[in-house]
């Protein structure tokens, strides 16, 4: 693969939020006759000009199925693939490159773990522990496989703050917890949790814990070792990726006690009428044709983020959230839903006396791309009693000046409410 | 209470309104947005599920009273651009006669492009409002049998 258009970003100098900007196509357009201002990125970011090439390319110069291939383009398409194993498994910090499956992206992660490993050991009165803060990604997979083998969903509250009640999770935990899932950073209100304590706390009573690390991957450091998590899943869209990819971080060992998810090509070892053995981890677990070029494309995803450096990117982020945070703060009838102590980029909220479609609408407008509703956590919304919020989340490449363009958005909207 | 301009002039007004707003996308939500603030809240006993109109993202309630001679509609929604959209069509159909209402030919929406500033999910919405508002003076027509 060329290094077309692979900029190397220091990150000793000062963060050049423009030249990253300029890697990103899409943004340079007008919407509704305004510069686009897209703050829509804990749904999905947008994709620098490697991912894109890497998708071209990959169609004009290299697709063919892999791993089973005896020519060239077969052998090639195999290496780049694995080639984006290797780079998840150093973003991730993980031991060994077996220890990474590619799925569909997090919501599959999830379900293959509460489908293989949830339904083997779950057994009547067991207990899943997930957060008032979670996706329904999170929360209906271990319903499903709770409701098959009768166990408890037991559910930690959240504060005022939209930081998860560490006492309560203590109270919850018992030796009929098997499960603990929960995610790194909410995708409703930014809230980072603490899930060092959280997988301590797990594994002091024998119970496995799963990571929902979609709002985490482009924002915080993940290092799988140190924290000691079993499972940390991920979607690649929301790294700077292609969508329809998404990954899987299990520990070896747990990964090879667990039964196959589905079943297929490549999950096999040798399959006759009379019975099947399945192959190694993590082909086990990656039955039929997966989705080759995006795959590989989400290695330049990973590069990108590296080469700028996830601390400086955080940093950014962080002095946007401060900065919108403030200006928002002092608009009457604006309330901040969600103010935790860490949070990644996201800004979630409301006006007093006005609809959040209304207000997305507004702000669309006026080229500013923001998030409306429920965010898919109708728990969460309903624990602050409302239906929904407006959501400006931010990435590697939004500016001070975009921020400002919200704020006199937002502030031209609130005179209408009563 | 009955409807004094046609149906044609009513629209004519209505595009008129927002052609002085200009080309701005913003200004007319604006407008729409205002218009909803100034729609009379429907009363508690009318907002239940049965006047929900299918199809429509935010809620809408609408209800229907027919007097003998002419149908008049009150409505009501969660969110105020949705609200400001159905008062533009009760300015247009509300008060009328059934086979006014039956028969009216809305031309306005087209007129004034609101397609392309409500986007694709409210122009449905919108859709489902109209095909309500004439579905009840269909139902009343045929429940008189003329």
């Amino acid at each position: 693969m060329s290094d077309v258009g692979n900029k190397e970003f220091s990150g000793a100098a000062e963060y050049d939020v423009k030249s990253i900007k300029e890697e990103f196509p899409i943004l340079n357009q007008e919407v509704n006759g305004k510069p686009l201002v897209y703050f829509d990125n804990a749904a999905t970011n947008q994709k620098p000009n490697v991912v894109i090439e890497s998708l071209n390319e990959y169609y004009r110069l290299h697709n063919s199925n892999i791993h089973r291939g005896a020519h060239t383009l077969a052998d090639r398409s195999t290496i780049k693939y694995e080639d984006t194993r290797e780079a998840l498994r150093r973003f991730l910090n993980a031991g060994e490159v077996e220890e990474i499956i590619f799925t569909k992206g997090t919501t599959e992660s999830i379900n293959l773990v509460a489908s293989t490993l949830g339904n083997q050991i779950l057994n009547e009165g067991d207990e899943v522990i997930v957060t008032e803060l979670e996706h329904h990604s999170n929360i209906v997979p271990w319903q499903m496989v709770c409701e098959r083998k009768k166990a408890i969903l037991k559910v930690i509250p959240v504060l005022d703050s939209g930081e998860l009640d560490m006492d309560a999770y203590s109270e919850l935990l018992s030796d009929k917890t098997k499960f603990v899932s929960c995610n790194h950073a909410s995708n409703a209100l930014g809230t980072i949790n603490d899930i060092r304590t959280i997988i301590s706390k797990a594994h002091s009573i024998g119970a496995y814990v799963l990571i929902d690390g979609a709002q985490a991957t482009s924002h915080l450091e993940i290092d799988v070792v140190d924290l000691d998590v079993d499972f940390y899943a991920g979607s690649a869209h929301k790294m700077y990726g292609p969508t329809g990819v998404g990954f899987l971080y299990g520990k070896r060992a747990v990964l090879e006690s667990m039964p196959p998810y589905q079943g297929g090509g490549e999950m096999i070892r040798e399959v006759s009428f009379s019975g099947t053995t399945y192959n190694d981890i993590p082909f086990k677990f990656e039955a039929g044709t997966p989705n080759i070029g995006d795959v590989i494309a989400l290695k330049h995803a990973i590069e990108f983020i590296e080469n700028i450096g996830k601390s400086n990117i955080s940093k950014h982020e962080q002095s946007l959230l401060k900065y919108a945070t403030d200006k928002i703060s002092k608009i009457d009838k604006v309330r901040i839903i969600g103010t935790a102590k860490e949070k990644v980029g996201v800004l979630s909220f409301i006006i007093e006396g006005l609809h959040h479609f209304d207000i997305g609408m507004m702000l669309d407008s006026r080229g500013v791309a923001v998030r409306t509703g429920h965010h898919c956590t109708q728990p969460l919304m309903a624990r602050f009693g409302i239906e929904g919020t407006v959501r400006a989340s931010f990435a590697a490449y939004n500016t001070f000046e975009e921020i400002d363009t919200l704020i006199e958005g937002v502030e031209k909207i609130a005179k209408l409410a009563r | 209470m009955s409807n004094n301009l046609s149906v044609y002039n009513i629209q004519d007004q209505i595009v008129e309104e927002f052609q002085m707003l200009g080309d701005d996308r913003e200004s007319m939500i604006f407008y729409i947005m205002e218009l909803g603030q100034q729609l009379p809240a429907l009363e508690e006993e009318y907002k239940v599920d049965q006047n929900l109109i299918k199809g429509c993202q935010s809620k809408v309630w609408l209800h229907a009273d027919f007097d003998g001679e002419v149908l008049t509609f009150k409505a009501d929604s969660n969110t105020d651009i949705t609200k400001g959209l159905i008062s533009l069509l009760l300015r247009v159909l509300s008060g009328r006669k059934l086979n006014d209402i039956i028969n009216a030919e809305l031309n306005f929406i087209d007129r004034i492009g609101m397609g392309g500033i409500i986007g694709s999910q409210r122009s449905n919405g919108l859709a489902a409002m109209i095909k309500q508002i004439k579905l009840y003076a269909l139902a009343y027509k045929s429940k008189l049998g003329v």
